[in-house]
């Protein structure tokens, strides 16, 4: 076991009765990381960050969190970490302010009142304080939420789907926020379906039906997929990309605003594949992949495909 | 085109089958929904009694002559009073009234045999606990008819005389508490357990639901509380609103219904914190049972229908059958009306409404106990 691991775990394991939506996932994540996790709808991130606080209890697996043991310290586990819900779990019925005195209530905090204005005031809720959280935009909600979830200053914390919603800059402020703390040796697993997010997290866990098929940087996860990826310019883009679509070697056709991806994981089968249409009035050049085409094709990975840490 | 805005059979058609598979699959919303009109059948067809018999009551007996036993033996057999006890002093007799011990007590002064036989018309004291009239209004108006014809027995040979046409004993009457029967007296205190019950029970009933409903109990969950500290926290704020309740009916009961109040308010205040518990308790039970706000508001409602009707409120206690006294025993708020009517019209102290006090503790204590087992704290 690893000291410096602020998340450590072996073989989580959850069913719903026949479904079994967390697989014998392992996952490491050292203090001061930014872990991103990403999957499609469905495919266990909620279920695995609930096991880690303590909000279900794994049917197998064992680990630490923050060096308290998963399965048995789990009310040790949830004063030191935040948990960000998917979905706004807040009282609609009472204000911005009253929310967060709550939450700072119940992590018995010694400074609350000053803890409450800060948070208020980093929100730049000040003026709104005593408003209903119910009657907020959904996006305020979402940071109500983040700000309501780090305010007894957890070592770690698991936010789920935390900027669904939120506008770009706020995401921003709070990418950066994030980076700070993170250097402070602050630890994030954060669930996500925003690429841009995704990249900017030290680390990235892929998981597809309760499995773990990728872990690793950004840069790691996209070399590790072999995908090459062709741009393509030029008229009626819309009937070209019926037409690439099928073919043996492509395996990915997205337009772009005004190019078109081609991607596949056999460089030369893809070469092959596009050797007809390589011709005016269209201009090829090969661009990088991007995560989201890694996370297109892991998506496609058929069922049982092999995990790998 | 309107076609789009006609009704469609469909539609209609799935709406009904989806309410049906829902209706299914909600089987505690279907077993109360059974279940209350069977209860209420049962209960209106069976347990109600208002001609109550055999309702206990007290000997204090002066003299053992052949006259005074078969007295004692014609008020037995009239089947209305039952002789549980003797008692050996006026103040036992109260005693045992106050405590609700028995609802009668009958006393046949001394010398009761001589004086019949002299035909100089000896008394027989009634003293009935009319707290509530319905329970005691038939047994005292049977109970000349059957003393006069028992007696009539014996006026023959040389009693013979005595058989004329003015009954050969005097029965006198003593309603105490309520003498002049209103039901109103009964009923107004009455209420106040009736009202607590209802709102208490509900109040609590939807507080766990409400949060699993809204989503916020899985924030509630990932904090790091423990069940007591949560169940507790929603106990504790509605105890005040138990006793706005209670503060209005008194000022209703004394103001419109001019009930009398005996006894000690602050005896009543005192113990009426444990009844509020008891029920802020089996609320907050229901509502870790409860999947959802509906099934926990049914849960209330089916804790209410059995307190209202068995707890002798709506219906004398002692005319239930053995069976339904049993159950009401269980219930607080049988317990609570006793105490509420005791110190209200009988004016009871502390010692005479601690028989009644323990059975809510004890409900109170299991109804949190249970809670608390209940609560989960994970969301499996
Ligand atoms: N309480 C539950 N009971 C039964 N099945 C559940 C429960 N919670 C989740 N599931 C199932 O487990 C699987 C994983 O769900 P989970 O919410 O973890 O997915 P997710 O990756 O968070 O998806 P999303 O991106 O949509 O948030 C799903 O198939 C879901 O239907
Ligand atoms: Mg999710």
């Amino acid at each position: 076991m690893n000291d410096d691991c602020a998340i450590d775990v072996r073989g989580m394991t959850k069913r719903f009765g026949g479904l079994t939506a967390v697989d014998r996932i392992d996952l490491q994540v050292r203090a001061g990381q930014i872990c991103g996790f990403l999957g499609p709808n469905g495919s266990g991130k909620t279920t695995f960050i609930r096991m880690l606080c303590g909000l279900l209890r794994p049917d197998s697996g064992s680990g630490t969190c923050l060096g308290l043991d998963v399965v048995t310290q789990s009310a040790a586990i949830k004063r030191q970490v935040g948990y960000m819900t998917q979905r706004f779990s807040f009282y609609d019925d009472l204000s911005i302010a009253e929310n967060l005195d709550f939450v700072a209530r119940m992590y018995c905090m010694q400074n609350r009142r000053a803890a409450v204005d800060e948070s208020i005031e980093r929100l730049g809720l000040t003026g709104r304080r005593n408003q209903l959280a119910g009657e907020l935009s959904g996006g305020w909600k979402q940071r109500l939420a983040l700000a309501a979830c780090m305010i007894h200053k957890p070592r770690l914390l698991l936010l789920d789907e935390p900027t669904a919603g939120v506008d770009p800059r706020a995401r921003r402020e709070f990418w950066e926020e994030i980076h700070r703390l993170a250097a402070e040796g602050l630890t994030f697993l954060i669930a996500t379906h925003y690429m841009d997010e995704a990249e900017r997290c030290h680390r990235l866990a892929f998981i597809l039906s309760g499995i773990l098929l990728v872990h690793g940087s950004p840069a790691e996860v996209i070399g590790r997929s072999g995908l090459t990826t062709w741009a393509v310019a030029g008229p009626d883009l819309a009937g070209l990309a019926g037409q690439l679509q099928g073919r043996p070697g492509i395996e990915q056709v997205v337009a772009f605003g005004t190019t078109l991806h081609v991607s596949g994981a056999d460089a030369g089968a893809l070469e092959q594949a596009i050797a007809s249409f390589r011709a005016a009035p269209y201009e090829w050049h090969r661009t990088a992949s991007g995560l989201e085409d890694v996370f297109i094709q892991l998506m496609e990975t058929p069922n049982g495909g092999t995990p790998c840490s | 085109m309107n076609a789009r805005y006609e009704f469609s059979f469909e539609r209609f058609r799935a709406m009904v089958v989806k309410e049906f598979i829902q209706m299914r699959r909600d089987r505690v919303t279907l077993a109360i929904m059974i279940g209350i009109p069977l209860i209420q059948m049962i209960i209106f067809g069976f347990a109600i009694n208002s001609d109550p018999k055999h309702l206990p009551a007290a000997l204090l007996q002066a003299d053992y002559g052949p006259q005074a036993r078969s007295l004692v033996q014609a008020i037995q057999n009239s089947g209305y009073l039952n002789f549980v006890m003797k008692v050996h002093s006026e103040k036992q007799g109260r005693d045992v009234l106050a405590r609700n011990r028995v609802q009668f007590v009958v006393t046949i002064p001394e010398n009761f045999s001589r004086d019949f036989v002299r035909g100089d018309r000896p008394a027989i004291l009634v003293e009935a606990d009319a707290t509530d009239p319905a329970a005691t209004g038939n047994a005292l108006g049977s109970l000349a008819g059957s003393i006069n014809s028992a007696l009539g027995h014996d006026l023959t040979g040389p009693l013979a005389f005595l058989a004329r046409s003015e009954s050969p004993v005097d029965l006198r009457i003593h309603p105490l508490y309520n003498p002049e029967a209103i039901t109103q007296y009964n009923i107004v205190p009455g209420l106040m357990g009736v009202v607590l019950t209802m709102t208490m029970v509900m109040i609590t009933g939807l507080a766990i639901t409400r949060e699993r409903e809204r989503g916020t109990m899985e924030n509630l969950l990932s904090m790091p509380t423990r069940p007591f500290e949560v169940l507790l926290g929603k106990i504790v704020p509605y105890i005040l609103v138990g006793y706005v309740q209670i503060g209005l009916i008194l000022v209703v009961s004394r103001l419109l219904f001019r009930v009398p109040m005996v006894g000690s308010l602050s005896l009543l205040l005192a113990v009426a914190i444990i009844f509020i518990v008891a029920n802020l308790a089996m609320g907050i039970t229901f509502s870790t049972v409860a999947q959802n706000q509906l099934q926990a508001v049914q849960m209330a409602f089916f804790f209410f229908l059995p307190s209202l009707l068995l707890s002798g409120f709506m219906f004398p206690f002692r005319g239930m059958p053995r069976w339904a006294q049993a159950i009401g025993e269980l219930l607080p708020l049988t317990h609570f009306l006793r105490i509420v009517r005791g110190i209200l019209l009988k004016g009871n102290g502390f010692e005479d409404v601690a028989v009644d006090l323990w059975p809510i503790v004890l409900f109170a204590a299991l109804a949190v106990a249970l809670g608390v087992k209940r609560y989960r704290r994970t969301l499996d």
